[in-house]
């Protein structure tokens, strides 16, 4: 019998997370090693050698191609995020407020729709090359996206959102004061920068490298659709898993998966380092306002080319879902608008089918999320226990784990009966992609709830306890009810990313419960444009409307616990 | 109501052990103040008597009953607590009904129960506001209400004033004492403000370092304090290392050392004036208002001559500094007669009267 009463309900509240973590984390993982580990019938490195000594290469080959786009993103999204940060935190100039707040607009793109605005835009066929051709009577389009350059491109434009938003939370902290100090003392401008100011912010430069380096080196939707012959390691994994070559999707698998976890914990080894925060009272944000008069126009001017570009692949998506299938065959530019695709998506069962699959799909993963993340954060946040940075870090794996790894990771676990699923096969049943979406998004939900729970002062919980009520009445009554905002937008975050997931469903659908991404892939092969971007439309207006309501009813910035 | 007996507690955090060998009696209905400095053990101690930490060793009771293990929210105890913990979701009504709703008290009892304690507060124009709306103060009532209205056997308070501004500081303590009258409730109250522990206390616990040095009254705490810690914690002392020379019936002989071989003091020898319990090192301890300054050769014994070195006017006290038989005094004269007058480099007499003057064991290792 254990005596202490809270050492009883910390264990009963931890056995249920743990059980959870193991069985759908740690369990899955574990078994893609071990099939890596698996050649003809027995246990070798055969396959890692296979892996690095290939006569053909191609494997290496996509690993050295994941490194290098994930290099070159790093550095194409820092040079458009970096100064784009400064501007927007450090200068005023009309309409700064509305372009700051457009720079962030490229996150209510899921990537699938995202790449699919793109290839619209600029591909082959794309409509501004097309259109400049035209305007300037060029008998071929002057430039067309496709492999690498198309990949890089949606990379910058998706990914310097996260040097926009750590880099301009850095400057926002930084106290004026010090560079003011930096000048009394004699600095020039350039000294300042160099030796007060960019040091300052090093460490939020480096956080977002890394996860910009982690995002990419996991990302699916742009070399899926704009690779060509070009290989990456993620989209091998696929390919392997396709043509059946289990034992080497897993390889690659876990050779993907080290490669991030190794950059997860540098990171948080980074982050962990004495960084040079201060409690410092009265910062104000202070920008300094453009007064040349040259240089202010050329500031909004550019400002207004950039919202258009950055708003072009929505207006693209909304252009598109407009334009009726059929009616865009040989001509260049669309000629026929109206609400046809809007209205057989509601009207049509077939077409309504992947919506509502979806939309069922997210709702039980995003129900599981939601109890699961308040118990695991509560357990991680409030009480005390041996061995929590293992919860910690075993919570933090489906973060660091590339969607795709993770989709390997459901297939190697549950194509037999395990406990786990009670006896069950999951794969190929309804259960598998719920339980996919639901391991995705367990990071994000934990962590947005972590965020509010720390905020949360131990002795309100005491004050409670003290005036007679028990845990349960306490946690129901005054624990959930003050953290519910900060848990809900986190929630409803996971929500929109679950109907827009494409990843882990392309490798785990079947074929009688197709998700919106899925059916967004096939009406494209079969060239129907209008209908996947209705199918975009609605997600893009999902993540609109979550990003809006968390900001205005719960007061909370839910775009940040997306980095 | 209740009265608590803590029976030799101790608590550990790992190998800190914040507080060791405690034993407390509290009566029922008693006004008592844990006081001592940062970090000496107080709030462990409270909330081992609230019930969220469970000593490491020993017993806690609230009366006859053992209460070392029972949870917090069994105790029937109300708690204010430093920041007030309110909940922030609710309004002030609903916050202060809480605990009778936990208590699943009628809507109707419940609502007269508010309202008259809203009403002692004098809160209950605010029943509706949301508590963050409210400033320091009312925040700090509603905290107290919310505590009184579950008719807890005890009071818990932790530092309840530290937030508050001076003014407010002196409002509330005579709003705590009124309520704490009307309920008639046992109340335990920690603070590291002295003042504030002498004023308002039946009795007072004197903490350092997780050992309590002394319970008593307050004018106990003050005029005979076990130790020199005690001693120096609790207003302004002087405090001189000495060795006993000897001891005649009426009169113990000390030698002050450091001081000049001919200053040789004469203590009255009285349980008042003498603490014999600890055989170590000794010091005499006189409060600077019991040494007199005189213009002339006084009759009698411990009479110096000396100088003034500063003097610090403070309204109706002037503080004295005197170099007198190669000691430095401390010497608070009230604000009339000689003293008014007084420069700093004048020549004076003082005399430190034997019934004045206390004997005590050092503890704190710094007096030696
Ligand atoms: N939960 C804990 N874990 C470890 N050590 C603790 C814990 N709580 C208190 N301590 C230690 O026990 C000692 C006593 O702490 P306590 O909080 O009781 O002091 P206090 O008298 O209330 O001080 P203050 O006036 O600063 O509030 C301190 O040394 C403190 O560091
Ligand atoms: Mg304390």
């Amino acid at each position: 019998m254990i005596k202490n009463r809270d050492t009883r309900l910390t264990l009963l509240l931890l056995i249920p997370v743990l059980l959870v973590l193991i069985a759908y984390v740690l369990y899955p993982s574990l078994r893609t090693i071990m099939e890596s580990l698996q050649k003809e019938g027995s246990m070798t490195f055969g396959n890692y050698s296979d892996f690095f000594t290939q006569e053909s290469k191609t494997n290496l080959e996509a690993l050295w191609n994941s490194v290098y786009i994930s290099v070159l993103s790093v550095l194409v999204s820092a040079l458009i995020g970096i100064p784009l940060a400064f501007i927007f935190n450090r200068y005023d100039f009309p309409g700064r407020g509305f372009f700051a707040s457009a720079a962030i607009m490229p996150i209510v793109l899921p990537s699938l729709v995202g790449v699919m605005a793109f290839m619209f835009l600029y591909g082959e066929t794309g409509l501004i090359p097309n259109a400049i051709k035209d305007l300037f009577g060029l008998d071929e389009v002057p430039f067309k996206i496709g492999g690498i350059s198309g990949i890089l491109i949606v990379h910058a434009y998706t990914m310097y959102v996260y040097f926009y938003m750590t880099v301009s939370s850095a400057i926002n902290k930084i106290d004026p004061s010090l560079e003011e100090a930096a000048y009394n003392l004699g600095a020039n401008r350039f000294k300042v920068f160099w030796k007060v100011t960019f040091p300052l912010l090093t460490p939020a430069i480096v956080a977002a490298s890394l996860l910009v380096f982690m995002i990419s080196m996991a990302s699916f939707s742009a070399p899926f659709l704009l690779a060509g012959g070009f290989r990456v390691l993620s989209l091998q994994i696929y390919f392997s898993k396709i043509n059946g070559d289990m034992e080497v999707a897993a390889t690659q698998s876990v050779i993907l998966s080290v490669v991030s976890i190794s950059f997860l914990l540098f990171m948080r080894w980074y982050q962990n380092r004495k960084d040079y925060r201060m409690a410092s009272k009265g910062i104000g944000a202070h920008r300094s306002e453009v007064n040349n008069p040259v240089l202010k126009w050329i500031l909004v001017f550019t400002g207004i080319v950039g919202v258009i570009i950055l708003l072009l692949p929505h207006f693209t998506i909304l252009l598109l879902s407009l334009v009726p299938d059929g009616t865009w065959t040989w001509q260049t530019y669309p000629s026929v608008f109206n609400f046809e695709n809007y209205r057989l998506l509601f009207q049509d069962p077939n077409i309504f089918k992947p919506l509502k699959n979806s939309l069922l799909l997210s709702v039980i993963a995003t129900a599981g999320n939601l109890v699961f993340g308040v118990l695991a954060s509560y357990v991680l946040v409030k009480r005390k226990f041996v061995g929590k940075s293992f919860v910690d870090i075993l919570v933090m794996i489906p973060w660091a784990l590339p969607a795709t790894v993770i989709g390997m990771n459901l297939i190697f676990a549950f194509n037999e009966p395990t406990i786990f699923s009670f006896g069950n096969i999951l794969v190929g049943t309804f259960w598998i992609l719920p339980l996919a979406y639901f391991i995705r998004h367990i990071p994000l939900v934990v962590r947005s709830t972590n965020a509010v729970l720390e905020q949360l002062d131990d002795s309100i919980e005491e004050a409670s306890r003290s005036l007679g009520a028990k845990w349960f009445y306490t946690f129901r009554k005054v624990i959930l009810p003050i953290i519910m905002p900060g848990v809900l937008s986190g929630t409803l975050l996971a929500f929109v990313e679950s109907v827009g997931e494409f990843p882990t469903s392309v490798l785990l659908y079947t074929l009688s419960n197709r998700p919106i991404s899925i059916e967004i892939m096939n009406q494209l092969r079969m060239f129907n444009m209008g209908q996947a971007a209705a199918y975009g439309m609605i997600q893009i207006t999902l993540i609109a409307l979550v990003l809006f309501i968390s900001n205005k009813f719960f007061g909370v910035k839910a775009e940040k616990s997306l980095s | 109501m209740a009265s608590i007996n803590i029976d030799n507690v101790q608590k550990a955090f790992g190998k800190v052990i914040a507080v060791d060998h405690l034993n407390l009696d509290i009566k029922d209905g008693e006004f008592f103040t844990f006081l001592g400095p940062s970090g000496c053990g107080k709030t462990t101690t409270l909330r081992m008597i609230a019930g969220f930490y469970y000593p490491t060793k020993g017993v806690v009771r609230f009366g006859d009953k053992d209460m070392t293990r029972v949870p917090p929210e069994k105790r029937n105890t109300g708690m204010v607590f430093q920041n007030y913990a309110l909940f922030p979701h609710m309004t002030v009504f609903e916050n202060v009904a809480f605990g009778l709703r936990v208590r699943k008290l009628g809507s109707k009892e419940l609502n007269i129960k508010v309202k008259d304690v809203l009403q002692k507060v004098r809160l209950e124009q605010y029943a509706d506001r949301q508590v963050s709306q409210l400033s320091g103060g009312q925040q700090q009532r509603v905290a107290l209400a919310r505590a009184l209205v579950i008719e807890p056997e005890i009071l818990l308070l932790d530092e309840p004033l530290s937030n508050l501004d001076a003014k407010l500081r002196d409002e509330m303590r005579n709003e705590i004492l009124r309520l704490q009258k009307d309920y008639n409730i046992t109340t335990i109250y920690v603070t590291h403000d002295q003042a504030e522990a002498l004023s308002m206390s039946d009795r007072i616990a004197v903490f350092n370092f997780g050992v309590c040095h002394q319970v008593g009254t307050p004018s106990e705490i003050y005029n005979e304090p076990a130790n020199d810690f005690v001693a120096g914690f609790i207003g302004e002392i002087n405090l001189l290392p000495v060795k006993i020379s000897r001891i005649e019936d009426e009169n113990i002989l000390v030698q002050v050392k450091n001081g000049e071989s001919a200053s040789e003091l004469s203590v009255r020898n009285a349980p008042f004036n003498y603490n014999q319990e600890n055989k170590g090192n000794l010091a005499l301890s006189i409060r600077p208002e019991s040494i007199k300054i005189l213009e002339k050769e006084p009759e009698g014994k411990n009479t110096f001559k000396g100088m003034v070195e500063e003097v610090h006017f403070f309204g109706s006290l002037i503080n004295v500094v005197v170099r007198a038989a190669g000691l430095k005094l401390q010497v608070n004269a009230l604000n009339s007669g000689l003293s008014r007058n007084l420069q700093a480099g004048a020549e004076i007499w003082v005399e430190l009267p034997e019934e004045q003057m206390r004997i005590i064991p050092v503890v704190t290792g710094d007096a030696s």
